[in-house]
């Protein structure tokens, strides 16, 4: 095995990175990969409590990167799905604990584990950024269409190409297709416009996001919701399939089921 | 945008947020003021104005947006020589 170490960043804080990591990991390892999440967030970790893992802890990133465990140790497996872990972020201590290259080296260590690494990157562009971007094979860039993600997204992308990390892909959350036909929230097309960057996925506003982290179920453990619906979707375009975007702008259930355009 | 608001002339707030995107972008990539831009239009004019006779109040430069890269463009019109010499 080489997993591909795949980075989710977005520069302002709250776009649904932390969602993104949890659903997409649930979402690949149900087609039978392995995947390693990695909560990069030192001090403000969530993704334990978004996967539902957080009364399993015992160690953490830090105890790997400063030696007091093995990686193993570190890594919880989620039962529900077949090979799917977390190593969670610790929370009592700030991101200077780990450094780009100790990053790099777990990075590496973890490359001959699994199919895929996850990081859950935290907001901003400083030094918790480049810890989490510093061992990615390609970043994800998650923004919302609304004026301050995209603008901070633009920088974070624009910082992503001068480390020669590649071009990043995009993925847009909360579209809310009502606002957008009534012109008050700005399109796909328009973000892509603006950003020029690729697709990698649309995930619509939805509020069984909020009841999945309430629960710690990740939505992508069935497709039954439409958010979770996209996370698959995201995660069979990772794995190279063709999957057509989610028409959010569509036809009601009824006119669906008639078969209606 | 629906028919009584193209009617009325009301923009929707997504249109705004678009434009005012697409301007503060270009700002943020190449780290460019407007004010710097003028700046950088008055120094063009003067250095282009030793070689050839131009039409400096028509002078039109912006930056432009290419994909991720930007390029400045400026738009100069050229007096011609054989008004010049009449004149
Ligand atoms: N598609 C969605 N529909 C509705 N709510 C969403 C959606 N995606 C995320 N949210 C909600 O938005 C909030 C922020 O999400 P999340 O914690 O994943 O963001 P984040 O980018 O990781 O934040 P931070 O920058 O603080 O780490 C959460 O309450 C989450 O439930
Ligand atoms: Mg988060």
């Amino acid at each position: 095995m080489t997993a591909t170490v795949l980075t989710i960043t977005s520069g302002k804080g709250g776009v649904g990175k932390t969602t993104a990591v949890a659903n997409i990991g649930v979402a690949l390892a149900s087609t039978g990969q392995k995947v390693v999440c990695v909560d990069s967030d030192i001090g403000l970790r969530n993704l334990d409590v978004v996967m539902g893992l957080e009364n399993r802890i015992v160690y953490d990133l830090v105890d790997v990167v400063e030696g007091r465990c093995r990686l193993r140790q570190a890594m919880i497996h989620d039962k529900r799905v077949p090979e799917l872990y977390l190593i969670p972020a610790a929370q009592t201590r700030d991101k200077s604990a780990v450094s780009p290259s100790d990053m790099v080296r777990l990075c590496n260590e973890l490359r001959p584990e699994c199919d895929w690494v996850l990081i859950d990157s935290p907001a901003g562009i400083e030094r918790g950024f480049y810890n989490a971007i510093a061992g990615a094979d390609k970043i994800i860039v998650m923004t919302n269409p609304e004026i301050s993600a995209v603008r901070d997204a633009d920088r974070v992308i624009g910082i992503v190409e001068a480390e020669e990390k590649g071009s990043p892909v995009l993925i847009i959350n909360r579209l809310n297709s009502a606002m957008v036909k009534r012109g008050d929230m700005i399109s796909v097309d328009d973000v892509l416009d603006l950003l020029a960057i690729k697709l990698l996925g649309i995930v619509p506003e939805d509020e069984n996001v909020i009841v999945a982290s309430n629960k710690g179920t990740p939505l992508a453990l069935d497709g039954k919701t439409k958010a979770g619906q996209a996370f698959q979707n995201i995660a069979r375009r990772l794995m190279g399939e063709e999957v057509p975007f989610l028409d959010l702008e569509s036809q009601g259930l009824w006119q669906r089921l008639l078969g209606r355009k | 945008m629906s028919f009584i608001d193209r009617m009325i002339g009301r923009k929707k707030s997504a249109g705004s947020a678009k434009e005012r995107l697409q301007l503060v972008l270009i700002h943020d990539r190449t780290d460019l003021t407007p004010a710097e831009l003028e700046a950088l239009k008055d120094d063009l004019i003067e250095a282009i104005s030793r070689h050839v006779d131009i039409d400096s109040a028509a002078v039109r430069i912006s930056v432009a947006q290419d994909g991720r890269s930007q390029r400045l463009v400026a738009d100069i019109p050229l007096r011609s020589a054989s008004r010049r010499r009449s004149r």
